[in-house]
């Protein structure tokens, strides 16, 4: 039995994607990097991540946001960056989690569009917008049984 | 500021969307730092203690499979603490093993049982549709008051 030392105790790390055509993961770094004052930054290759006490990284991640606001998104992580149970240089392949951020970083484009249209609506004008959108229902399966009935 | 249980827990969008708009997203990241720095795994690399599947009981009953009970101990405690929810329909990437299968549904039976206000859309996919999720997002957050518009 192995004792168990966690690691980075009181801190918290936090995500920062970018998908935008004028800003990149260097960027961010680089200006991570300016306001950092010590606290650990990783660039990656879809932003960078933050490591520090509570107030210090919500300084960092509001500072890198503004660089691109509709394009920069933010989210909390769980173990810090490097952490053997996690970082994929020890397992091999694509880290756990990777799989829903390349699902909803596909997604960011309509996203952004909507900030970037809402940003200036006024609350009724939003309200309108707001009406949830209904899709057509999946085929049926009996429908398309007889369409392949018809085709066979 | 709310506090406001996102599903899937571990969207990275709607994580955002509630924190860019003035509140606090509760997701499974909280939770999981919460264990990982608290201490008290027998055997690293392992993440769970014997004990989580017992604190799942105070959500889901004992002939539940202890693998719903033990990812309960981490979803459990934010749903007692959440005042409002945002639910995502059919959200592909919230799809795993049957563990997870149940306990999201039993995630977001709870979350309808308890009576807070929720939100369920679905992700958009034209430019149009987010329009409509962001702006369906920013009229329940405000909604809530208290954040900062």
């Amino acid at each position: 039995m192995k004792e168990y030392n966690p690691e980075y105790v009181g801190t918290e790390t936090k995500y920062v994607f970018v998908e935008s055509p004028t800003t990149t993961p260097q960027d961010l770094a680089i200006a991570a990097y300016e306001v950092a004052m010590g606290i650990m930054i990783k660039e990656t290759c879809f932003g960078v991540q933050v490591t520090g006490t509570p107030d210090e990284v919500a300084r960092v991640v509001e500072r890198l946001r503004k660089l691109d606001p509709f394009h920069v998104f933010i989210k909390d992580r769980g173990f810090p960056p490097g952490d053997e149970r996690r970082c994929r240089a020890n397992l091999g392949g694509s880290r756990p989690g990777y799989l829903g951020h390349e699902y909803e970083i596909g997604l960011s484009r309509f996203i952004s569009h909507g900030l970037k249209e809402t940003d200036t609506m006024k609350p009724e004008e939003l309200k309108k917008s707001a009406q949830p959108f209904k899709r057509e229902p999946p085929l049926d399966i009996g429908e398309l049984s007889s369409i392949i009935k018809e085709e066979t | 500021m709310a506090k406001v249980f996102i599903y899937p827990a571990t969207s990275l969008m709607l994580s955002d969307l509630v924190a860019r708009f003035g509140h606090k997203p509760l997701g499974s990241a909280l939770s999981v730092r919460e264990h990982i720095q608290a201490g008290g795994f027998d055997s690293p690399p392992l993440q769970i203690t014997p004990e989580d599947p017992k604190k799942g009981l105070h959500w889901a009953a004992v002939e539940v499979p202890s693998g719903v009970r033990g990812r309960m101990s981490l979803y459990g405690p934010l749903i007692e603490e959440a005042e409002a929810a945002i639910i995502i329909e059919d959200s592909d990437f919230a799809f795993g093993c049957m563990g997870c299968a149940r306990t999201n549904e039993l995630l977001i039976f709870l979350l309808k049982q308890k009576g807070i206000p929720l939100i369920e859309l679905s992700y958009p996919k034209t430019k149009e549709e987010g329009v409509t999720f962001v702006a369906s997002i920013k009229t329940f957050l405000a909604e809530l008051g208290g954040g900062e518009e």
